[in-house]
């Protein structure tokens, strides 16, 4: 059954909410989902049943879910136990219920009566025509409603990445991502143990759905790769797809006497259905985090020529180096004109080359200077900016030492900060000024996520990558797409 | 249950599909194979021939390099002679020796998730040390086809090397094209290899098939 897109507005923006199966024990899941749709914020209309109508976080429950009043709830969030589930969904759908996200277990996970409970649930949900996630889910966000109806932590800043996941604990790893990186999540769903509705089937909801411009997925197994593939392909060819696999070093299942069998391993099938598809797949939760964040929020390069921006040496060859071992990548070479542009702000000692070395030659406006006259450059594509932030490290250590009463010592802590916040701003209205992607990267936008440099990256709603290394894999995933969409625009 | 066709009619059912062979004879006696290889002129392969044949190179039925007309009588009569019941041969190949220092492995499978997919990589000895293959999943688009050749880890195999030209992609593309509508149109085919596949004066020739046939007439 295809699900319908009155039935995604009930899960990712319902009028009304019931949690069936709340409860007073601050450890239990009818507790903590409870908990956490009010504490984000959620303003439509919250139930919640308990079998002995105690009050739970000042909400008077219901006893049974015949209480409810028809039509002033959308989506019920089940807490209860597998076996009163059947009945408790019959009594939502005829109050006007429209989804169900079911955190029971005991289903398809809990051998052949759980199989059978699980197939029963799927018949039940084509009967009701309800919408049903799960089970053994843990819950869905949408930041568009305030809605955190699950029962971890967190809930993530608002955006436009869409989480799908077949592991609930990968949904919170992303989210965990974002809230450190400030780049915001549109809906996230743990998909369970995908009775009814999988994780294709949620890709193609967001590929749909108006808040959400990039899609980021979690995928084990699939009992039909071909319906998995076109769902990647359509979803694909409507917005970036950034998939993360697991299980995916095992070795190719059959050992026959062919020899494509033993090279046609469950990996390489998928990694090849993922470039067909033109999906990203990134190997990490970091790697397709950083991927899926840096669709978000940089524009797509034209082409693949990379310009590396540097205030000392070192960071900039190993730039270059990750740069020029990426296959999707080209370390530009740098223009004459461009050489000869520079060369009016910069002592003669500049690297005159790519990476562009500044060589503490800079002055006040060096960087934006740069910056622009890079990015703005025909023969350049991206630019990658490092070094970022290291004097407004050095004012950290001056605001926190024992003459910083000093008056010169506090006048060149806020000169640092204020140009390591404008070198960051520079970065971000440079490429909004070019359409081209411009990166910015340090590790202390881990170390010390305060440092006005990252800080400001942050509020400027991209990502302060932590290394040059994974600005460089975010740029090439990028790159691929822009491939993948120039060679097949026609077929696509 | 699945069994494979002999090489010849591996060979038969591929080149249907336009896929580019060396010329070769089935030989039903060692005297005429001798007589061929003397008409195609030497030096010659010859191997043993049958249903049941598989693991050719592992159990010695495979000779390269045959140089004379008496070597080619002795070594069709040995491979007739170490022929198992289970071989089911019907006599010796002998074809032309292809020269090239390149090979490569292309072929077809069925993954149990993802339905029929095409196989393309470093073949020949070094197909297991090197390990160098991509997938894709059938049907292949013609840029699909291109992308794999051009994708495999080794890519300095498809430049001038050692004094032969360049390989040519597009051939090689064509060839896994003819894979993937083979797989598409028949059901029954569960596995191809051609293995190798030698790049003779940067062209594929391919000079060994094994076709895996699913005994129900139709796979996955």
């Amino acid at each position: 059954m295809i699900p319908t897109q009155a039935q995604f507005n009930a899960l990712f923006e319902p009028q009304g909410i019931v949690v069936a199966g709340a409860s007073t024990h601050p450890g239990k899941f009818g507790f903590v989902s409870l908990h956490n749709i009010i504490a984000s914020g959620y303003s439509g209309k919250i139930f919640a049943t308990n079998r002995d109508g105690n009050e739970v976080l000042g909400i008077k429950t219901l006893r049974s879910l015949e209480e409810l009043p028809a039509g002033e709830a959308d989506l019920i969030f089940v807490c209860t136990p597998q076996a009163a589930n059947a009945d408790l969904l019959r009594v939502a759908a005829s109050k006007g219920i429209a989804a169900a996200f079911i955190t029971s277990a005991g289903y398809g996970e809990a051998g052949p009566e759980g199989i059978q409970a699980e197939r029963e649930l799927v018949d039940l949900s084509r009967e009701l025509g309800i919408l049903v996630i799960g089970p053994n889910g843990q819950g869905v966000v949408s930041t568009p409603a305030n809605l955190c109806a699950q029962i971890v932590a967190p809930y993530p800043p608002a955006g436009s990445i869409g989480i799908a996941s077949q592991s609930g604990n990968f949904v919170s790893s992303f989210m965990n991502w974002s809230c450190a990186t400030g780049v915001g999540i549109s809906r996230a769903v743990s998909a369970g143990n995908a009775a009814c509705t999988d994780v294709a089937d949620l890709l193609r909801a967001y590929a749909d759905d108006a808040a959400t411009t990039v899609g980021l997925a979690y995928v084990e197994g699939t009992d039909d790769g071909r319906r998995f593939f076109d769902a990647m392909r359509e979803v694909s060819a409507r917005m970036p797809l950034v998939l993360l696999k697991g299980g995916s070093t095992s070795g190719g299942a059959r050992a026959a006497a062919s020899h494509t069998g033993s090279l046609a391993t469950n990996d390489r099938v998928f990694d090849g259905a993922c470039l067909q598809a033109g999906a990203t797949r990134a190997s990490s939760v970091e790697e397709a985090f950083e991927a899926a964040a840096t669709f978000a929020t940089q524009p797509l390069p034209l082409g693949n020529r990379v310009a590396v921006i540097t205030t000392a040496g070192g960071w900039g060859v190993v730039a270059a180096d990750a740069i020029t071992r990426d296959p999707n990548l080209e370390l530009a070479e740098l223009p004459d004109d461009l050489r000869r542009a520079i060369d009016e702000h910069l002592p003669p000692r500049w690297s005159r080359s790519n990476p562009i070395d500044l060589a503490g030659g800079e002055t006040r406006d060096t960087i934006p200077v740069i910056l622009d006259l890079v990015a703005r450059h025909p023969d350049i594509d991206a630019v990658i900016y490092l070094g970022l932030g290291i004097q407004s490290n050095q004012a950290r250590l001056m605001r926190s030492g024992p003459f910083s009463n000093d008056p010169d010592v506090q006048r060149i802590v806020a000169y640092h900060e204020r140009q390591d916040a404008r070198f960051a701003q520079a970065a971000h209205d440079v490429s909004v000024a070019t359409g081209k992607p411009v990166l910015t990267a340090t590790e202390l936008a881990v170390a010390f996520p305060d440092n006005p440099g990252p800080e400001t990256v942050r509020s400027t709603g991209r990502v302060c990558y932590p290394s040059a290394d994974r600005a460089v894999k975010a740029l090439s995933h990028l790159v691929s797409r822009r491939s993948f969409l120039e060679s097949r625009g026609s077929d696509v | 249950m699945s069994s494979t066709l002999s090489e010849a009619d591996s060979k038969a059912l591929l080149a249907s599909y336009l896929v580019p062979f060396s010329p070769e004879v089935l030989a039903i006696s060692a005297e005429a194979a001798a007589e061929s290889a003397q008409q195609m002129g030497f030096p010659v392969a010859i191997k043993l021939c049958g249903d049941g044949v598989a693991h050719k190179t592992e159990r010695g039925l495979v000779r390269l390099g045959v140089g004379n007309r008496s070597d080619a009588l002795t070594t069709a009569q040995e491979l007739l002679d170490a022929a198992r019941p289970e071989d089911e041969a019907t006599g010796v190949l002998v074809s032309p020796m292809i020269s090239g220092s390149r090979e490569f492995i292309a072929g077809v499978n069925r993954d149990p998730q993802f339905g029929p997919t095409v196989v393309f990589g470093v073949g020949g000895v070094m197909t297991e040390v090197l390990d160098d293959a991509v997938v894709r999943l059938a049907p292949l688009t013609t840029q699909d086809a291109y992308e794999m050749v051009t994708s495999i880890a080794n890519k300095g195999l498809l430049e001038e090397f050692r004094g032969e030209p360049k390989v040519d992609i597009a051939a090689i593309s064509e060839i896994l094209m003819s894979l993937s509508r083979l797989v598409v149109e028949r059901p029954d085919v569960v596995s191809v290899d051609l293995n190798p596949l030698i790049i003779s004066e940067g062209r594929p020739i391919a000079v060994d098939a094994l076709v895996e046939l699913d005994d129900q007439g139709a796979s996955r």
